[in-house]
């Protein structure tokens, strides 16, 4: 500072003292990026390229040469804390790599078979006698049906159940009483049954009703809800929560009966956040295969009912198509990936309805 | 309460849907042929299947847990404020993609890109004996399984961990930097302590989730019923539990479907014994050594997190306490409030 005044109205130069000296410049990272970046690309240039092998070579490389020069300029702590953050930031730049890729393969493979007549016609098979051949068209309308008339089913079951819970737990229960904590626990417990597994139940509750051919879309549903209703219970839970207790005690000082309380004051409060749940919840289960695979079966006919017979959804159509090809097996493939492009889409709907009903009705209340 | 007659329900049908399997005699009649010929009793059939199941999830965990918590300091930590809540969605997103496009995915994309470093490993790691055997010339292996595996937990637990970490106390994290710590002390002294129980949780639960994923195993590993160490080959995986289900339940007869129902029923109480050791870590030690109190609100707070995983209400959550961070214990009096 002093210096500055003697020397005039000039801009004070940064003075050499112990907190500035023994430091890199400021963006030297950003500076040792570009520069291994570049260097790595030479030796690959000489070698062969490979963008892979490039990115991760440079990686290597940069992390090195921070640490080095981090721990001859300034000390060891600062060149750990340096590398430390470059690994971090490689891990997290690793988490994008899937996502791009998967969602990029899913839309590029999925395009080529979406159409109009693949949306609207199911699977079936055409025998030209002339010719004597049986050309099999791929359609995808049996899974849609399916997956929406599943997911419903399930969805009507599972979000009374699941809110009356949450309401219970939120509204009735006080939090030491065993009975709530055992819920709790129990909801907890069922958010980690593998999904197969509920499938298996539902297979096995259907086999004892009904007989060994016990596949249908309704068992399926009785699946998904078993996946669905901690989901819905958790979220609602969370949702109840947040409505502020003022608000409650405003309406029992006016006296208000509990119910009312509830109906009237706490639900339409929470509103948002529990149709936001449930949307998330139903994007969670609709994209469910094992279980539906193994209590609905899978078919490529056309079925409506799905209190009768096996039934397909968009999962399982990918699967199986996969998995189980028919006999023109491109053809197949093709078929499930265009039913991976429709589940992506339907789910990313879901995300975003959620969203949006989330952010419509959030600035009602005192939140 | 219905939950508890539902999750007993789940236990009851399996157990008596599974028992004339298991008690039945595995040299005759129908079990002896098909998918379950060649043992000589249930636990024969199933206990390299359970083997299996451990086998893969416990490497999509050495492989994913790192990177998540990785991800979780970053967006905690490292990343401007105003960029975590929409990083911290994207991440989430992964969690929106379906198993069966995942498993898809692992098939067209991760197979064939890992085949070279898989050859690689195999000629020069051969020694060390996962690496043994002969090499997939396909890519149909436990290691391509455990990749795609690792990308499906990544999310649950980048969720539970970032929300953990964005909780510890302010003072501690500034009282580590006023004695002049840099920002990996800072992680190392305060956010790691305070976190530890929780990242543990938060790693028990993804590999509860690891255990019960179907497709993606199902999808890309050539499997075979054995005991086998090898992650690279074609003939000798050792297949799980779910995908064997997948795969057999289609063409099996009623006494081999309740073989199937046996294994899923182990399946099932090894992801319970999973997710009871997840919850009591959570329940005993909770984040931060501190009195009661706190113990109390992490433990809301995980709550949040368990569920929606990877919901925007919970993203939401998340971008309000970026934004805002305050001091925990104004965070914790608004909860209380509201």
């Amino acid at each position: 500072m002093t210096a500055s005044v003697l020397t005039g109205p000039r801009k004070p130069r940064p003075q050499a003292n112990g907190l500035t000296t023994g430091k890199l410049p400021r963006f030297f990272e950003l500076y040792a990026l570009v520069a291994s970046l570049l260097v790595v690309a030479g030796v690959f240039a000489l070698m062969g390229f490979n963008v892979v092998g490039w990115l991760v070579v440079t990686a290597i490389v940069y992390l090195l040469a921070i640490g080095v020069f981090s721990a001859i300029v300034e000390n060891r702590r600062k060149a750990t804390d340096r590398v430390i953050r470059g690994l971090v930031i490689v891990a997290f730049l690793l988490a994008f790599i899937p996502l791009i890729s998967t969602l990029g393969t899913v839309v590029i493979r999925g395009a080529s078979s979406m159409n109009l007549s693949f949306i609207t016609q199911s699977t079936h098979t055409a025998f030209d006698p002339a010719t004597l051949k049986v050309t099999v068209t791929q359609g995808a309308l049996q899974s849609i049906v399916g997956t929406l008339e599943i997911t419903g089913i399930a969805t009507l079951m599972s979000v009374p159940i699941g809110l009356l819970t949450s309401i219970y737990l939120v509204e009735y229960a006080q939090p030491t009483q065993w009975m709530a904590r055992t819920v709790t626990i129990l909801v907890d417990v069922m958010t980690g049954i593998p999904s197969i597994v509920a499938g298996l139940f539902a297979f096995s509750l259907f086999t004892l009703i009904v007989g060994p051919k016990a596949f249908s879309g309704f068992s399926a549903s009785v699946a998904l809800s078993v996946l669905m209703i901690p989901i819905v219970v958790r979220s609602s839970e969370e949702m109840l929560k947040l409505v502020s207790s003022e608000l409650r005690e405003a309406s029992y000082a006016l006296g208000v009966t509990k119910f009312r309380t509830i109906t009237r004051i706490v639900l339409p409060t929470a509103i948002a956040g529990l149709i936001t749940g449930i949307m998330l919840a139903i994007a969670r289960v609709i994209g469910e295969t094992a279980p539906i695979f193994i209590a609905a079966s899978f078919t490529n006919n056309f079925n409506a009912n799905p209190f009768n017979g096996p039934q397909s959804s968009l999962a399982v159509q990918a699967y199986a198509n996969y998995k189980f090809p028919g006999t023109d097996i491109p053809a197949s493939v093709d078929s499930a990936w265009g039913a991976a492009l429709l589940l992506v889409l339907l789910v990313v709907i879901l995300n975003l309805i959620a969203r949006i009903v989330a952010r419509v009705f959030a600035p009602k209340g005192l939140r | 309460m219905l939950i508890m007659v539902i999750l007993a329900a789940v236990a009851i049908f399996l157990i008596v849907q599974s028992l004339p399997a298991i008690v039945a005699n595995w040299q005759t009649g129908d079990l002896a042929g098909g998918t379950t010929a060649g043992n000589t009793s249930f636990w024969g059939y199933v206990l390299p299947l359970v083997w299996g199941t451990i086998f893969v999830s416990a490497i999509a965990l050495v492989i994913g847990a790192p990177i998540a918590i990785g991800i979780a300091l970053f967006i905690s930590h490292y990343a401007p404020r105003r960029l975590a809540g929409i990083l911290g969605y994207l991440v989430d997103l992964l969690a929106a993609v379906p198993s069966v496009v995942f498993g898809l995915w692992g098939i067209f994309v991760i197979r064939p890109f890992l085949l070279p470093l898989e050859h690689w490993l195999n000629a020069n790691l051969g020694w060390f004996p996962p690496f043994g055997g002969a090499a997939s010339s396909t890519g149909s292996t436990i290691l391509a399984g455990a990749v795609v595996l690792a990308v499906m937990i990544l999310p649950i637990i980048t969720a539970i961990s970032r929300e953990i970490f964005l909780q510890t106390p302010r003072l501690h994290e500034e009282a580590a930097l006023a004695l002049g710590a840099t920002k990996w002390e800072l992680i190392r002294l305060a956010v790691f302590p305070y976190a530890r129980s929780g990242v543990v949780s938060a790693i028990l639960l993804g590999l509860g989730r690891a255990l019960g994923e179907t497709m993606a195993i199902a999808l890309i590993i050539s499997p075979s019923l054995i005991f086998s160490l090898l992650v690279l080959t074609d003939t000798q995986n050792s297949q799980t539990i779910a995908a064997n289900l997948a795969l057999n339940f289609p063409e099996s007869n009623t006494l081999q479907r309740q073989a199937l129902i046996g294994t899923g029923l182990m399946l099932f109480v090894i992801s319970l014994a999973v997710n009871f050791a997840a919850r009591s870590i959570i329940a005993r030690t909770g984040p931060g050594a501190g009195g009661k109190k706190r113990k109390k609100d992490s433990q809301a707070k995980v709550g949040i997190v368990l569920v929606p995983g990877e919901t925007p209400i919970f993203v939401a959550d998340t971008a309000l306490s970026a934004t805002d961070p305050g001091s925990p214990g104004d965070r914790a009096v608004r909860e209380r409030k509201s």
